[in-house]
């Protein structure tokens, strides 16, 4: 076994990076933890710190501001951490990509792991997302 | 007054899925300034609006604020509509209030989910969360997408509500009416719930006409202020409904008038249904051959307040000129006036209680220095992040010939 896969035998705690989005992706990772999909069952919890994080998720556009922050909060995150872009903003800037504060889509900032395109992706997809990631390593 | 203490909330703070952040001054536990800082969330939309036509404005303006996403596309059609002089069919102007009503219960649902978890009441966020779901999933129905439905259009809408699917609606509108009167009784009933928001956050009548709020912070407070009453728009003179007001103006005020306009929401899809029975099936679309030139003023009510949209057309494909102003950036500023004076522990919920939306109110602003009168953003430092990009863009594609 891995150091990596090591890191990521257990509980998964997740840190929320809202960028320059329209909040549907924000609203559908937090729907995960409404009962309906109930992602605690399996240990995934949302933290408030990055320094407890084991999977950081960006979705949205990224924009000039966002970025020096989202660049920071990646720096201070214990490695190895897993990034997930989510949304079609996320993946790629999607239909903001031409705007005039476009900071240039997630992966060209910071290594992605795993991309989970729509917009807004569904629940199912953003657990299907994670549980393709954490099998993956 | 002692040394004010400044506590951040923010930009990127468990508490708000939103990226912004608010400074709260405070002289011990007591809020004496709050300010607030914007400029996390801009994507430049009403410049981008210039470059797309008019059909594809609408998949922009829905993604300007993914809760209420069906309101700015609504505001959008009214005014490209009273450029143009269309009058939609009676079909699609039930079918657009059908859209706009269940958006209305599942924005307010989610706001009750969040202020029961800003309480510290996350069982109130689990139930109300939990009942939104299945409102989540009419929509999945009617439009194919959870969010971001993609209606609307000019001179009608996209997707028509066939017969077969009404029923489907009518059992899912019975269930949650019966959900919500649980929930509203659990709401109302509950001594810590008063406890903790009534007296709290409290916005007279006066405050609101000085600062224009709108929509149920307005109602709230007595003002019967509502774009679906005074300026009627689709189907909403075509249906019998009550503007819900509340006279305390506090958080709890906010919290009843908030319930109470989702039975209202039902009774309007309600009656809509009944219409659509009426009229004949796929008949949701009028022609539109081409946009002339003319200027344009749309209103809708969204579930926070009056969405204003203003299209310039110079007869081309796609606006000339495009101005949003979502409520929440008037519904902001009064943090002024509720904030000040109450504690840090009641700053969260009074924040929260207008449920303020930031991708809706962001735009870059000109200031003035007042000392110089000096724009501080002005032409020259736009010329240079124009200038900025063109080096970029230059940079780019000289590694691509490379």
């Amino acid at each position: 076994m891995g150091f990596k896969s090591h890191c990521f035998k257990k509980s998964l705690w997740v840190f929320h990076f809202g960028g320059a989005s329209c909040n549907n992706c924000d609203i559908e990772i937090l729907d995960c933890l409404a009962p309906r999909h109930d992602l605690e069952r399996f240990g995934i919890l949302l933290v408030g710190s990055i320094r407890h994080a084991d999977v950081l998720l960006v979705n949205g556009s990224i924009n000039k501001r966002d970025r020096e922050r989202l660049l920071e909060l990646y720096n201070q995150a214990p490695k190895p951490i897993l990034v997930v872009a989510i949304g079609a903003c996320g993946c790629t800037g999607g239909i903001f990509a031409e705007g005039i504060t476009f900071a240039g889509p997630v992966d060209k900032i910071i290594p992605v792991d795993a991309y989970v395109p729509g917009c807004p992706p569904k629940p199912e997809a953003i657990i299907a997302g994670i549980v393709k990631l954490v099998n993956k390593n | 007054m002692g040394r004010k203490v400044l506590i951040p909330i923010g930009p990127y703070h468990p508490l708000q899925e939103e990226p912004e952040l608010f400074k709260l001054y405070c002289d011990g536990e007591i809020v004496r300034d709050v300010k607030w800082e914007t400029g996390y969330n801009h994507r430049g939309i009403e410049k981008l609006s210039e470059s797309k036509t008019y059909e594809q404005v609408f998949f922009l303006v829905e993604r300007i604020c993914g809760i209420c996403s069906t309101s700015h596309p609504f505001a959008f059609a009214n005014a490209v509509e009273e450029i143009a002089g269309i009058e939609p069919t009676n079909r699609a102007k039930y079918i657009r209030s059908i859209i706009g009503e269940l958006e209305r219960i599942h924005s307010h649902l989610l706001w009750l989910g969040l202020a029961g978890h800003f309480l510290g009441y996350n069982t109130v966020f689990m139930w109300a969360w939990k009942y939104r779901e299945p409102i989540l999933d009419l929509f999945e129905m009617i439009t194919g997408n959870r969010n971001s439905y993609a209606m609307f259009r000019v001179g009608g809408v996209r997707r028509d509500i066939e017969e077969s699917k009404i029923s489907a609606i009518e059992k899912v509108l019975d269930e949650f009416r019966r959900k919500n009167d649980l929930l509203t009784g659990a709401v109302m009933d509950d001594p810590v719930i008063h406890a903790r928001t009534k007296g709290v956050g409290v916005l007279t009548r006066q405050d609101i006409i000085d600062y224009c709020a709108v929509g149920p912070t307005a109602r709230a407070s007595g003002v019967a202020t509502d774009v679906r009453k005074d300026d009627p728009y689709a189907a909403y003179p075509l249906v019998d409904w009550q503007v819900v007001t509340a006279e305390e103006g506090d958080v709890f005020a906010k919290t009843k008038v908030r319930l109470l306009e989702m039975n209202e929401s039902v009774s309007i899809i309600r009656q809509c249904l009944k219409g659509l029975l009426k009229e004949k099936e796929g008949d949701i679309m009028v022609k539109v051959n081409e946009i002339p030139e003319g200027i344009g003023q749309g209103r809708a009510e969204a579930p926070r307040g009056e969405v204003f949209h203003f299209v310039v057309s110079d007869g081309s494909n796609s606006p000339a000129r495009h101005k949003i102003r979502a409520p929440s950036y008037v519904n902001i500023a009064t943090f002024k006036k509720s904030c000040i004076g109450q504690t840090i522990s009641d700053a969260t919920i009074t924040l929260a209680a207008v449920d303020p939306c930031y991708c809706c109110t962001e735009r870059l602003a000109v200031a003035y220095d007042f000392s110089t009168g000096e724009k501080i953003m002005n032409a020259k430092s736009l010329m240079d992040i124009s200038v900025a990009k063109t080096a970029e863009i230059m940079k780019i594609q000289g590694k691509k010939h490379e």
